[in-house]
């Protein structure tokens, strides 16, 4: 063992108690900050999952960022136009089957072409408003994870055909139909036609679970009297991270606003940002806590090493070594601090990963903590403490090099 | 014989509101294989004086060469150098590390320098020990020995990296008639036999009498001896 270091564990292990201390204060530190990290970088995980999974990676929708030019726009640079009365534009994606045939041909992952169209859903005496979703079945499977979410029926029931319809089981709830019952459907235009209910799903969301309805795109376009129209398409990615790169390319080609995940969540994931500096923040807070055991212990010993300090330095070691030996001692307690404090980290982990709960709202639900099980965190933690050791070393260190070993040796004589 | 310490107009004085000297204009020069007394009544300067020997201490003037090196243009990092591989230290008090036995204490100064093998230098520290009469004692920490054994772990330790120049401060002060005797005649031994240089301060007259050369300082000079 080179010597700066034998004196140095020399010095910390011939202060048991006071070392075992500072150990444990960088531990529980440690531990309870790689614990914290993991609960919460598990719930954010769990959250922003949910967030890919149960929307589309992409939304290309029939609006646009910006208003269109007018054609005198660009035939005049100094006209002003206003007042303008535009004919009744029906709105939807202009030439769907060349537009779905490109992204065909590029986007890494799936896509759904669908018409929404606000209408009424009847059934007896009841009405409730809903959105009337058109779908093509088989690419809908690819894009939306409702074909799980189905309590009575099944999506596959949207493939037999005929006029088959989904509703969430909120809506059937408020109109007092169920599985098999015919509702009619009048949609904004004024069109209606009635719908066998084929399946009731439970997505967890009410909006949706009230007031969503699926059909078959062509029964949608034959509702909203608008042929071969679609007004959204739903990119599902291999990996969600290229969401805003496809966004950008597919607004760019089609004209159509395309919305990335990350842009329609922006002000959440601003608040899971926001979140982490104060995640962080408090590890930082309690590895100061710990940083303070160890200057504390540190500055014990070299006020009561000073004696040593001084024969050191008449013996011919440097200024240098001096502070080396301090340090090594700092870094000694923070290193096995850390080293405990990820196995303290480890276990409590374990443990919470083991809660299971039933959530009280649907009382359905079992459900366990979410946790993220990352090295990085235990990497962080441990920097956060060694460099809390380092410091808190450092300056009672740097005191203990500049003694002056003749103040000390004339003290003690 | 060549001169292995020499000094000019040495002077040392602490930076007071009322500026202190505690050394003034001493020259001096100790050759090889020579035993120096430094004598003086309490509060003459004689520690100072063999701190600023030993490079523990800087002057406000003058000049120290130590192997007729100057010492003066040295680094901090230079002057620990020097007193590693050129000086012995022997103070009033052990001044051993406790928490190691005396055998590691000796092999300290030896680790530091690296000079040799590990090997070798626990058995160089075993054999400087024996050589002082404490080939039983290798082991036992410093409170687990006498006083007279403590000085004599620390004379060893100050052997340890083979200095030509042993500095040696009320070496006998703290020890019993028997002890001191003991550790005079090894500084003897280590003069005559060794052919080191050993300066050391003392109140005993004596002792100082019995040694090469006496020198006498009152109020930070060389009142006699040169």
């Amino acid at each position: 063992m080179p010597l700066i270091l034998d004196i140095a564990v020399t010095h910390i292990a011939g202060r048991g108690r006071q070392t075992l201390v500072a150990v444990l204060g960088v531990a529980v530190g440690v531990g309870f900050s790689i614990a914290m990290a993991a609960l919460m970088q598990g719930g954010q995980d769990d959250f922003v999952k949910q967030l890919v999974d149960t929307m589309p990676h992409v939304d290309i929708t029939d609006e646009q960022r910006t208003a269109r030019r007018q054609p005198a726009d660009e035939v005049f640079s100094t006209v002003s136009i206003s007042g303008l009365r535009p004919r009744d534009d029906r709105r939807g994606i202009i030439n769907p089957t060349a537009a779905t045939a490109w992204l065909e041909s590029w986007i890494p992952g799936r896509f759904a072409e669908s018409l929404k169209t606000q209408g009424v859903i009847r059934y007896s005496s009841r009405e409730v408003g809903a959105s009337i979703i058109g779908v093509e079945p088989e690419r809908e499977r690819g894009v939306s994870p409702i074909v799980e979410d189905f309590v009575k029926g099944s999506f596959a029931a949207l493939n037999a055909g005929g006029n088959n319809v989904l509703v969430g089981d909120t809506m059937a709830a408020r109109l007092g139909a169920g599985l098999g019952d015919t509702i009619t459907a009048v949609s904004s235009e004024g069109l209606t036609r009635d719908f066998k209910i084929a399946g009731l799903f439970h997505t967890g969301t009410t909006a949706r679970d009230e007031g969503e309805a699926y059909i078959l795109l062509k029964n949608a376009q034959i509702l909203s009297a608008r042929p071969n129209a679609i007004n959204e398409i739903r990119i599902k990615l291999d990996d969600p991270n290229r969401a805003p790169a496809v966004a950008h390319r597919a607004e760019a080609e089609l004209g159509y606003k395309a919305v990335a995940w990350q842009e329609a969540n922006e002000s959440i994931l601003q608040a899971l940002v926001v979140r982490n500096v104060i995640m962080y923040t408090v590890v930082g807070a309690i590895m100061l806590v710990a940083g303070f055991g160890i200057f504390n212990i540190i500055s014990t010993i070299t006020h009561e090493k000073a004696r040593d300090i001084a024969i050191m330095k008449s013996l011919g070691f440097p200024e240098a070594d001096m502070r080396r030996l301090f340090l090594l001692e700092g870094l000694a307690i923070g290193s096995a601090g850390s080293a405990l404090g990820w196995v303290l980290g480890f276990s409590m982990i374990y443990a919470l990963s083991q809660v299971r709960f039933e959530i009280a709202a649907t009382g359905q639900e079992m459900t366990h903590l979410p946790i993220a099980w990352s090295l990085l965190h235990y990497i962080i933690a441990s920097a956060f403490a060694l460099g809390s050791a380092a410091v808190a070393g450092y300056l009672p260190a740097r005191r203990a090099a500049r003694l002056n070993p003749v103040d000390i040796i004339r003290g003690a004589t | 014989m060549s001169a292995l310490l020499e000094t000019e107009k040495l002077t040392r004085i602490l930076p007071e509101t009322v500026p202190v000297t505690l050394v003034k204009d001493v020259t001096l020069t100790v050759a090889e294989k020579e035993f120096v007394a430094i004598t003086g009544p309490s509060g003459s300067g004689k520690s100072s004086l063999l701190y600023l020997l030993g490079l523990l201490d800087h002057p406000t003037a003058g000049t120290i060469r130590i192997g007729g090196r100057d010492t003066g243009p040295m680094n901090e990092r230079e002057s620990a150098r020097t007193r590693l591989s050129m000086l012995g230290f022997v103070f009033q008090f052990h001044f051993l590390l406790p928490e190691f036995t005396a055998r590691e204490n000796v092999e300290i100064p030896m680790r530091k320098l690296g000079r040799l093998a590990r090997s070798e230098m626990r058995e160089r520290a075993g054999e400087l020990l024996s050589s002082l009469g404490l080939g039983d004692h290798l082991d036992k920490r410093p409170d687990q020995l006498s006083g007279g054994q403590r000085q004599r772990v620390a004379l060893a330790r100050s052997l340890a990296n083979d200095p030509p120049l042993i500095l040696a401060d009320e070496p006998t002060g703290s020890l019993d008639s028997k002890s001191s005797e003991q550790v005079f005649a090894i500084l003897q031994k280590l003069v005559h036999e060794r052919g080191k240089s050993v300066i050391a301060v003392t109140h005993d007259l004596e002792m100082a009498e019995r040694m090469d050369r006496r020198i006498h300082i009152v109020d930070g000079s060389i009142a006699e001896g040169t």
